[in-house]
């Protein structure tokens, strides 16, 4: 007796089958990227030497954000809108006129650039209480990180040609030397409820 | 003379026709990228049990390794949760509810997980809801700094700078 054959599977579906199963995948697969605004907490300090480096700071030298429980936003002394918030910043880290109540210049050696006058002592001093929203912090951290990225962009693409994200790590720290301006958070104060 | 060249043109395409594309390998390769897809894919590793609506900004780096971040979520619980849990804001760690005491050993247990090289490269991603007061926020900060993890990002949806403008 003649061995019954098996028959072929037929395989032309298979294709399809597996491109059903392709396209669920490629639907549902959100490739979720993270991003986030990076920053650095200060170090603790001990309470025994607390603000001692802040006190040898010049007025000048900082500029002073504010944002109260009802999302209000006060820079140095006036009561801004977050959309101006980024020029006051851009114009605190350049000082282009070398105004006297902007942070104050020192000649400064840098590599690629030579010697130039920097505001060495610049810094954004981000305060807030303990009502205020999230949201409208990270706005305002937002705006800062933009005015301080901007003028470092236009400094690359003045003296290369690249943007600043494009830089070598070298140039990029000879950059950032130049306008250093750190984003300072305060140590937190209680001063309004919620 | 040219016809002669003619019947060796039409010879040439009409006689043979169009053969058969050998379809065999077609599931093969696309099985290839089923399963580069299905292992790229990294489902969500924790469940959340608050509602987190990241806050905007254009200023967002991407996370360049995710294997050396950790994540603190903060937010309101999830509508079913809020019997049991109340409507204030909480934090997440992993799967479970915490308080605030309980970040410094997080943080220790997530540094000693990593590779003794990537342990100065730790950073703590801070997914929190845009709605959250800034008290916790700050307490969830100094925590942080107890537990010496200084490197922290805040978590954003990214914008479009053009659509931020307006």
């Amino acid at each position: 007796m003649a061995r019954r054959e098996v028959p072929d599977i037929p395989g032309g579906s298979l294709a399809d089958i597996a491109f059903l199963l392709l396209i669920f995948f490629l639907v549902t697969t959100t490739m979720e990227t993270d991003t986030g605004l990076m920053r650095k907490l200060p170090p603790l300090q001990d309470p025994d030497q607390e603000q001692s480096d802040d006190q040898q700071i010049h007025e000048r030298n900082i500029l002073v954000v504010k944002v109260n429980k009802d999302n209000m936003l006060l820079v140095e002394g006036e009561i801004i809108q977050i959309g101006e918030l980024k020029d006051i910043a851009k114009e605190f880290i350049l000082n282009p006129n070398d105004a006297a109540d902007l942070p104050e210049k020192v000649e400064k050696n840098i590599p690629y650039f030579g010697v130039v006058r920097v505001a060495k002592q610049a810094v954004i001093s981000l305060q807030n209480d303990y009502g205020t929203t999230y949201g409208v912090y990270i706005a305002v951290q937002n705006e800062l990180l933009a005015a301080r990225d901007e003028v470092r962009n236009d400094l690359a693409m003045q003296t290369w040609g690249i943007p600043y994200d494009d830089l070598s790590e070298e140039r990029m720290a000879a950059v950032d030397e130049y306008y250093n301006a750190p984003i300072s958070e305060a140590e937190p104060k209680k001063i309004g409820g919620e | 003379m040219e016809e002669n060249k003619m019947s060796k043109f039409k010879r040439h395409t009409g006689k043979a026709g169009v053969g058969k594309i050998n379809t065999a390998s077609l599931p093969d390769i696309v099985f290839m990228l089923l399963f580069f897809f299905m292992t790229v894919t990294v489902m969500r590793e924790v469940e959340l049990k608050i509602t987190v609506r990241l806050p905007d900004a254009t200023q967002g780096k991407k996370l360049e390794k995710k294997s050396l971040a950790s994540f603190i979520y903060i937010g309101k619980p999830l509508p079913q949760l809020q019997a049991t849990f109340g409507s204030e804001p909480k934090i997440q760690l992993n799967d479970a509810f915490k308080e605030i005491d309980d970040i410094q050993d997080f943080i220790v247990q997530e540094r000693e997980s990593l590779n003794e090289s990537d342990q100065g490269k730790m950073l703590v991603s801070l997914k929190i809801d845009r709605e959250t007061r800034m008290q916790i926020v700050t307490e969830v900060k100094q925590a942080l700094r107890r537990a010496n993890a200084l490197k922290i990002m805040y978590a954003n949806m990214p914008v479009d700078k053009i659509t931020h403008m307006d």
